[in-house]
């Protein structure tokens, strides 16, 4: 890597140099804003009886009028022996169509609470400076996704619900964490010693589903700046799934400059750290833009 | 470093693919297996948790439910809580305790018309219907009625009044002069609310409410009663019905519910020891063995 030779300062030190700290953490504030507004808006009925959202990230009721279902619980559901109600069904729309269009796996890191932890893991996993750890391939996660969906059917229950930490921490929040904090806990830990992005970008058979939900979807990180790119490699250290750069930053095989990739969440990190622009959010259209 | 043109290259990126594909699908073999038994394990609900009205059996609510707390919500109440990950049943799913807080049988049943999936039975309209579980007077030993006090406590909280639970008296055998008012649940009427466990004023209730798979026993397929197909088929089943006889001395009888008396027209024997019925057999005497 001759990256190291350019400059040595922290990730995203020349996007701040050039943009100014808002500038270099704009979609970073954005999406902190959406997470954590997010668990407000869950947390205010409890906390301070202002029912706005009802329920969880499994089926929760806004207002008493919009209805959002996880697809992937009700898909269990289904393959279980079970049919959901009406309103079930009209919230998975909703939410299918809404992934469609925003990119699946935005759910990851605009959504999704435990997030919140494994960006912490891996903020002080770079901040202690540490390296190495487990390797697995990042297609384990599919494996998982496959195995969860056959345990349904073979069982008749939605036996991943009782052990995913996403809907545990999720549902933890605001109806009683228990023992989920141990849970959460251990995948903190693990992604600070074990694995770099090991729960998110290997693991989560979550994040695997709406991957799948976003192959063909509309939002995508384009590069239409992609010449302008010094080799800095600020996108690569930030990006919580780098493999998804490579192809379209470099070309390789004529790849247009939009990142295809549906492992892509979105975070919109690339676009921050990145002193030469080389990236927007826009739409998965190949028509060339400069 | 692979040379996969030569062809022991490939052989060996074939073996190296063959042997990454067997670790990956052992590994997560092993996930769905375990996960797979510990789901198995959970689908049998603990003897204190009860469901909410309307719940599917234990085997299909584990695949109906998906955990969202709507009912949680929509309890007026507060009576449900979702099960924490520590708890012995499925991660996530509602359930309340009757010694804590018991159902208060809303009449419009907020807690299934807001469950967006089949796990609370939308057609449940009438909450007297609902069988969230079954009371049983669990300890003779220390009902207060058992012991001859007319605690009556669960007798009177029961919301299905005088239908779920009666009180069937019963000779007092230790005072001898005494009726002992036996709490009763008929399961028909009942709806495991919790009510009379909540109530039940002894240090550990008497009167428990378990899930129904815990606290009713069933017959087998091929019994009949007697006098239920008797009555159904309008008349005896073994013809001709034969009328049971006493064997009595003369200018006695018996009646069921009166026990001895004197034929009006009979003039009785002459008394030898001041008991009417010295002479009868001795089943007979004061109507007990």
């Amino acid at each position: 890597m001759s990256a190291g030779t350019t400059h040595s300062l922290r990730p995203g030190a020349e996007a701040i140099a050039s943009k100014g700290w808002l500038g270099a953490h704009k979609w970073l504030l954005l999406r902190r804003t959406s997470q954590i507004g997010i668990l407000l808006a869950f947390l205010a009925g409890p906390w301070f009886g202002l029912w706005l959202v009802k329920g969880n990230l499994s089926f929760s009721y806004t207002l008493n009028t919009l209805p959002l279902a996880d697809p992937y619980l009700l898909l269990q559901g289904l393959l279980a022996g079970q049919m959901p109600e009406r309103l079930a069904l009209i919230g998975v729309a909703i939410v299918l169509t809404f992934y469609l269009l925003v990119g699946g796996r935005s759910f990851c890191s605009w959504v999704c609470p435990v997030n919140l932890v494994t960006d912490a893991a891996n903020w002080l996993r770079s901040r202690l400076g540490l390296k190495g750890g487990a390797h697995l391939s990042r297609n384990v996660r599919y494996w998982l996704l496959a195995t969860t969906l056959i345990t349904a059917a073979a069982t008749g229950t939605i036996a991943w619900e009782m052990v995913n930490p996403v809907s545990m921490l999720h549902r933890g929040l605001f109806f009683g964490m228990g023992a989920a904090w141990l849970v959460i806990i251990t995948i903190f830990l693990f992604d600070l010693f074990v694995m770099r992005h090991g729960w998110c970008g290997h693991l989560c058979p979550v994040g695997a589903f709406y991957s799948l939900v976003g192959r063909a979807s509309l939002t995508r990180v384009r590069l239409p700046a992609r010449d302008a790119c010094n080799d800095c490699m600020d996108c690569f250290a930030v990006c919580p799934e780098q493999q998804v750069i490579r192809p379209a930053l470099k070309a390789i095989n004529g790849h247009p400059p939009v990142i295809l990739d549906s492992n892509c969440t979105h975070c919109g990190r690339c676009i921050d750290v990145c002193s030469k622009d080389v990236f927007r959010f826009g739409t998965r259209s190949i028509t060339p833009s400069h | 470093m692979i040379d996969t043109k030569s062809p022991s290259g490939k052989g060996s990126a074939r073996r190296q693919f063959i042997v990454d594909s067997a670790r990956m699908a052992c590994g997560v073999g092993m996930f769905g297996l375990g996960l797979g038994l510990y789901a198995r394990h959970a689908t049998a609900l603990p003897p204190a948790a009860l469901r909410p009205p309307g719940a599917l059996p234990e085997e299909d609510f584990s695949g109906a439910c998906i955990r969202c707390g709507m009912c949680v919500r929509d309890c007026p109440y507060d009576i449900l809580q979702l099960a924490k990950p520590e708890e012995p049943m499925s991660t996530g799913t509602p359930y309340y305790v009757a010694r804590q807080v018991p159902c208060e049988m809303c009449e419009d049943i907020p807690c299934v018309k807001a469950c967006p999936t089949g796990a609370l039975d939308h057609s449940l309209t009438d909450i007297t219907k609902s069988k969230m579980g079954l009371a049983v007077l669990v300890d003779h030993e220390t009902c207060l009625n058992y012991l001859g006090l007319r605690c009556d406590i669960c007798y009177r909280v029961c919301p299905v009044v005088d239908k779920a639970i009666t009180l069937e008296p019963q000779t007092n055998e230790r005072t001898g002069r005494h009726t002992l008012f036996i709490p009763t649940v008929h399961s028909d009427h009942c709806t495991g609310c919790g009510k009379c466990e909540k109530a039940c004023p002894t240090e550990i209730a008497s009167i428990k409410v378990f899930p129904l798979y815990m606290a009713k026993g069933q017959l087998s397929s091929h019994y009949r009663l007697g006098w239920e197909e008797k009555e159904k088929a309008g008349g005896s089943l073994v013809a001709p019905e034969v009328e049971h006889r006493y064997n009595l001395p003369e200018g006695l009888r018996y009646e069921h519910g009166k026990g001895l008396s004197a034929e009006p027209s009979a003039v009785l024997p002459a008394p030898t020891s001041g008991n009417p019925a010295s002479g009868l057999p001795k089943a007979l005497h004061g109507d007990t063995l």
